[in-house]
């Protein structure tokens, strides 16, 4: 494992044995199968992630038409492209421009769009960024480095509901012509969320 | 309830400290992926609804809360809803094995073959119901102040506070009610405050929070 300078990155042996007692017990008595466990599992972890969000935003990017569905019926333009299902059932898309940057909290637990962005970060279901979306969201942007002019509003959708909020980042400058693939390893995680910008041409894209 | 879950305004929590996107794994651990798959196992029995699984986390002391790790809370929840709702008990819980004089679960658990459809499915809380909204896009409401000591969805931050209504999001089931296995619709609202209404004046007051609000949350101002 990484490094990490906060949350548990060694958990605690009885924490560890009592989750290992916890599943033999339930699997003795009937109420989980390991193996759906296991498929669950491996749904996040490999199958449901931000690619989906990705893929939208670069087709929005692409066709006027699908971006103009997407911002007026975000649950069916996003179903069309195959992305349904479990904390995605009501979904609404917001759009950055360059008078208006939205950003993306559920203060009250870590309620967060699986279908198109996966399960969320651990930062984004942690006291420091929940608490302070909605009251500071300058000062929270300027932790992930994203400096805006003073002129763009911010606009924070605290997701208390069962609605769940992506938001579509600006079109990075210089892609005019890009294909949809392209474009697709621009699309961050972090952007969807509205922490960051897109990224732009010629930064790194790692995955 | 006013828990230690309702985080909007909190101060002195800390740096954020976001690990780079590029590196950061789904699960931090082992144990984690077994908690979050164990929650969404058995949620899928049916025993319990989401506002029930959410409202158990929040019942925790509120400096247990704050101080458990994300998935921590998550088995916290998850051990209270399996003794609360008899799936297990607390002897069984604390010795980790099945007490042989309890008998079989009556229940089905759900079965790999079948993860896909049900994660397909969801669980939309969409409802039809006879009463007309009554708040319509650019009205301004004031949000009642209340402290339910019971699940809420009306964060505290929000109370007592004027918006305007952005739109009108249908009737959806209401999650006060349905934390006390009700399933009740009521109309949903996206309501904007400016950030001044919220946190009075101020440098940065430049930004304006949507709230998501249902009716009973909600008066004509």
């Amino acid at each position: 494992m990484t490094e990490h300078s906060h949350d548990h990155t060694e958990p605690p042996s009885d924490l560890v044995l009592k989750v290992k007692a916890l599943e033999s017990l339930l699997v003795e008595k009937g109420l989980v199968d390991p193996a759906a466990l296991d498929a669950l599992i491996d749904t996040y972890e490999n199958k449901v992630g931000p690619r989906n969000g990705a893929e939208v935003v670069a087709r929005a990017w692409s066709d006027p038409e699908y971006r103009v569905w997407l911002l007026e019926d975000a649950t069916a333009a996003i179903a069309s492209m195959g992305f349904v299902g479990r904390q995605g059932e009501h979904m609404t898309a917001v759009e950055n421009t360059a008078q208006v940057h939205n950003l993306v909290v559920c203060t009250l637990c870590s309620c967060y769009p699986w279908t198109v962005l996966g399960l969320p970060p651990v930062w984004y279901k942690s006291a420091p960024y929940r608490s302070r979306a909605v009251s500071d969201p300058r000062g929270v942007l300027a932790e992930f480095g994203t400096e805006l002019a003073d002129s763009v509003e911010i606009q924070v959708w605290d997701s208390t509901s069962e609605m769940r909020y992506m938001v579509v980042p600006e079109r990075p400058a210089g892609t005019d012509g890009w294909l949809i693939d392209e474009l697709i390893p621009l699309v961050s995680r972090n952007a969807m969320i509205g922490v960051e910008k897109a990224r732009t041409p010629g930064s790194s894209v790692d995955p | 309830m006013n828990g230690g879950h309702d985080l909007g305004g909190m101060h002195g929590l800390g740096p954020i400290a976001p690990e780079a996107e590029k590196d950061e794994p789904v699960f931090h651990g082992t144990w984690e992926k077994r908690v979050f798959a164990m929650t969404m196992a058995t949620g899928f029995l049916r025993t319990w609804n989401l506002d029930e699984s959410r409202h158990a986390r929040e019942r925790q002391h509120p400096a247990d809360y704050m101080r458990n790790s994300y998935y921590e809370n998550w088995l916290r929840g998850l051990e209270m809803l399996l003794v609360e709702k008899g799936l297990v008990t607390a002897e069984e819980l604390e010795r980790g094995a099945a007490d042989p004089s309890a008998g079989a679960s009556a229940v089905v658990p759900l079965q790999a073959g079948d993860v896909e459809t049900t994660l397909l499915k969801g669980g939309p809380t969409d409802m039809e119901i006879d009463q007309h909204p009554r708040f319509h896009t650019g009205d301004k409401v004031r949000v009642v102040n209340i402290n339910p000591t019971g699940h809420t969805r009306l964060p505290r931050y929000a109370r007592g506070k004027q918006g305007v209504v952005r739109n009108h999001c249908g009737a959806h089931v209401f999650p006060d009610r349905r934390a006390l296995g009700s399933r009740e619709g009521e109309h949903l609202y996206s309501v904007c405050f400016s950030a001044t209404e919220l946190w009075g004046e101020r440098l940065n007051s430049d930004f304006k929070v949507h709230i998501d609000l249902w009716e009973p949350y909600l008066a004509a101002e």
